[in-house]
């Protein structure tokens, strides 16, 4: 079942940012993101460069998209993109998007102690490794907590509520009005299409 | 800003809300009424008297950025955030303490701020009914009310007008209603077809609930588009909350001042409230001084503040002299049963009931308190919560929730209290808020008629699912049962002044310019959802307070 642009505006939607942001408008970020996505730290540096604790928004959509891969479904397509449409709308400048920023960070920073290599780069099967190694799987979320509370909290969950409170997430499991989802008031009436 | 961590926690001292350099917090000279509270009923006096009156309104929380809804969503489906962290609830302004029999959880069921606790509500709006008014006299349990239903039909239609109602007269155990509800109902959901067969074959009748939500675009507010959030917050505006009336009320020139929570009402000799007294984020304390007060705080700080405005000529605090300020608290009884069935059942689309049976309502006697029975479309858990918990990711995860959400059916009902003097709200010793005044202590007490009329609802209930053939999975019987978070009863209204604390027009027995809005002066609870009659109340005390002031 493939992702799309309207459900990343969907999930988007859902979790406190506006759709119109959504669609083809990045922000800069802390990091001096440019609108065309090219890396640059504020100081010049290199935005995914080794040791750097806040990575551009580019370096952090890459590492999130890569999670994606290992957290959702096989049964879903179009990850990328739906990911890169959801953190358009999420990489605002807030307090929650630099929680998104420093847990990518502290997941950036294990990955390269433990494997050598970015997020990005680890076999989908290392990704769920690196995931489970850091505890996340089993912390509960915590936006203040410890770095596996954190990384389940600003990354796991992250993509998880955007998956699953868009209408494509919804009608894996059977419900294509998923609560967070504006799908109207109709489909409680009626019986499974 | 998006996100849940970018909405701040107001009652732990965080920043949201209205900046405290950016607002003017001084009093308002030469107001004519000062209501303290911003919930519904403060909301719908201060809009109903602001056109002819210099109206302020203190409210102890903060005016909530309308842009913030949605990150408050997030809060509400994310496990880390408890209920109260949806509305920043908590912290130092908002410690209690419980020393009764029951636990009462008091942060989990309200919100300080502007709109109040129409802010996280279901938004169930029904009437009374008519032996609800004389429970006394026709069920031998409490006392009558002063006033009777008919006192209050005409108030009730002009609330269910003013919170926008969507509603049907298919109920034939409903009270007398004079014209349709200013919406159409909701259409029954697919999960109450299902149900239908099952209570046909029982001789159990099912009808359309009232509901403050929009069915229909209504008032400039958006019809429901199905977030599935109401409780705790409704995204779209669709669902009724007081912020609606507040702010009708400023444009007609009425003063709302956030994050002022009253300290104490002072008094002169001649039995008459002079001033407010509140504090604000600055640290500073001013006085509102007005012509007329009206006291809106909800069932628990209601009493509180007079109970904290104790004086020389007040010992026991203001308007005590039947020494039953803060008494009678009451809340509605949760009976519930719920199951699955071998088929989908469409569950969590929406966030409210559309079905309910009050078949058994008028039962009531000594023995058995009025109750009503609700068909849930929100049974069993919502698959994106579910995704948030669990150590599972990927295909095993996808495989949990199909397995987990699709099936369940369930059923909820409401029993009323009985008042009684035990059950109560007082100061703590020796525990203070945030301003050092002494916080409720909350002593709730639930007697064996609503524990008994629990299980006489679990009954019929667990009839409803056998015929539906669920395999029922959970009761929550008189060992289960909690608050619906309906406070009530605890300045009662009475006409005689050594029984209540205020009158049949809800003014204080012992001050001749301060009324009560609140469901604190309902003397019985019945076992209908309180808002309709608050904001009926509300409406008839602005009434009163309209013709004194023309008087004087």
């Amino acid at each position: 079942m493939e992702l799309t642009r309207r459900d990343a505006a969907a999930a988007l939607a859902a979790v406190g940012a506006t759709g119109g942001v959504a669609l083809g408008v990045r922000r800069a970020g802390d990091g001096g993101t440019g609108d065309d996505g090219s890396a640059g730290g504020a100081d010049g540096a290199a935005g995914d460069g080794e040791g750097d604790r806040s990575p551009s928004d580019e370096a952090v959509r890459e590492a999130m998209a890569a999670v994606a891969t290992a957290v959702y479904p096989d049964a879903v397509s179009g990850v990328e993109s739906f990911v890169d449409g959801f953190l358009d709308g999420r990489l605002d400048g807030s307090a929650h998007a630099e929680g998104i920023r420093a847990a990518v960070a502290e997941l950036e920073s294990s990955a390269r102690s433990w494997y050598d290599a970015p997020v990005a780069d680890l076999e989908t099967a290392e990704r769920d490794e690196l995931l489970r190694e850091l505890g996340a799987d089993t912390a509960e979320e915590d936006p203040h907590g410890t770095t596996a509370e954190r990384v389940r909290f600003f990354v796991v969950n992250e993509l998880l509520i955007a998956l699953y409170a868009s209408p494509t997430g919804g009608e894996l499991v059977g419900i294509e009005n998923p609560q967070g989802y504006a799908g109207g008031a109709e489909s409680y009436t009626r019986g499974s299409p | 800003m998006s996100g849940a961590e970018s909405v701040g926690n107001e009652g732990g001292g965080g920043t949201e809300g209205s900046d405290g350099d950016a607002v003017d917090r001084t009093p308002v000279p030469d107001a004519d009424v000062c209501v303290v509270g911003a919930g519904p009923a403060g909301a719908l006096v201060a809009d109903r008297l602001a056109g002819d009156h210099e109206v302020v309104v203190l409210d102890a929380g903060p005016r909530f950025d309308p842009e913030d809804r949605l990150a408050r969503q997030e809060r509400a489906i994310r496990p880390f955030y408890d209920r109260p962290d949806v509305w920043g609830v908590g912290g130092a302004r908002d410690a209690h303490e419980n020393a009764g029999d029951w636990f009462y959880p008091l942060n989990h069921a309200r919100v300080k701020g502007v709109g109040g606790s129409t802010l996280h509500w279901q938004g169930m709006v029904m009437r009374l009914h008519e032996d609800d008014f004389n429970s006394g006299s026709t069920r031998g349990v409490g006392p009558d009310w002063p006033i009777d239903y008919a006192d209050l039909r005409p108030y009730y239609v002009e609330a269910e007008r003013e919170l926008g109602v969507a509603g049907a007269s298919d109920n034939p155990y409903a009270p007398p209603r004079e014209e349709p509800h200013p919406m159409p109902a909701f259409e029954p959901s697919y999960s109450d077809s299902l149900f239908a067969e099952a209570c046909e074959s029982l001789g159990i009748d099912m009808h359309s609930v009232p509901n403050a939500r929009n069915s229909e675009p209504y008032d400039d507010r958006s019809p429901c588009v199905g977030y599935g959030t109401c409780q705790p917050v409704c995204p779209s505006g669709a669902k009724y909350d007081a912020t609606v009336h507040i702010e009708r009320a400023e444009e007609r020139g009425a003063t709302v001042i956030d994050r002022a929570p009253v300290q104490r009402l002072e008094h002169d000799d001649d039995d008459s409230v002079t001033t407010a007294v509140y504090a604000t984020p600055e640290g500073e304390e001013h006085g509102q001084e007005a012509d007329a007060f009206v006291v809106a705080a909800g069932g628990v700080e209601t009493p509180r503040l007079l109970l904290l405005s104790d004086s020389d000529r007040y010992p026991d605090g203001l308007a005590n002299g039947s020494g039953h300020v803060g008494e009678f608290f009451m809340d509605h009884l949760f009976a519930g049963a719920g199951g699955t069935l071998d088929e989908p059942t469409r569950q969590n689309h929406v966030g409210f009931y559309t079905s309910a049976c009050d078949q058994f309502y008028d039962e009531a006697d000594e023995t058995q308190a009025p109750f009503k029975l609700e068909f849930f479309n929100y049974a069993g858990p919502s698959p994106v919560e579910m995704a948030l918990s669990g150590d599972d990711w990927g295909d095993p995860l996808l495989d949990r929730l199909r397995d987990g959400y699709g099936d369940h059916v369930a059923m909820g009902g409401l029993v009323e209290q009985a008042p009684d003097a035990d059950s109560r709200v007082t100061l703590a010793d020796d525990r203070v808020d945030d301003h050092g005044n002494p916080v409720p202590r909350i002593e709730w007490t639930v007697g064996d008629r609503a524990l008994d009329t629990i299980e006489r609802a679990n009954e019929i209930q667990v009839e409803i699912l056998e015929e539906l053939g669920a395999d029922v999975g959970w009761v929550a019987g008189p060992d289960a049962t909690g608050p619906a978070y309906h406070h009530m009863g605890t300045t009662r209204m009475s006409g005689d002044p050594d029984r209540g604390v205020v009158d049949a027009d809800c003014r204080t027995h012992d001050l001749d310019n301060c009324w009560i809005a609140s469901s604190s002066v309902f003397p019985t609870s019945g076992a209908m959802n309180p808002t309709l009659t608050i904001a009926a109340l509300a409406l008839r005390v602005a009434d009163d307070v309209d013709a004194r002031l023309g008087e004087a």
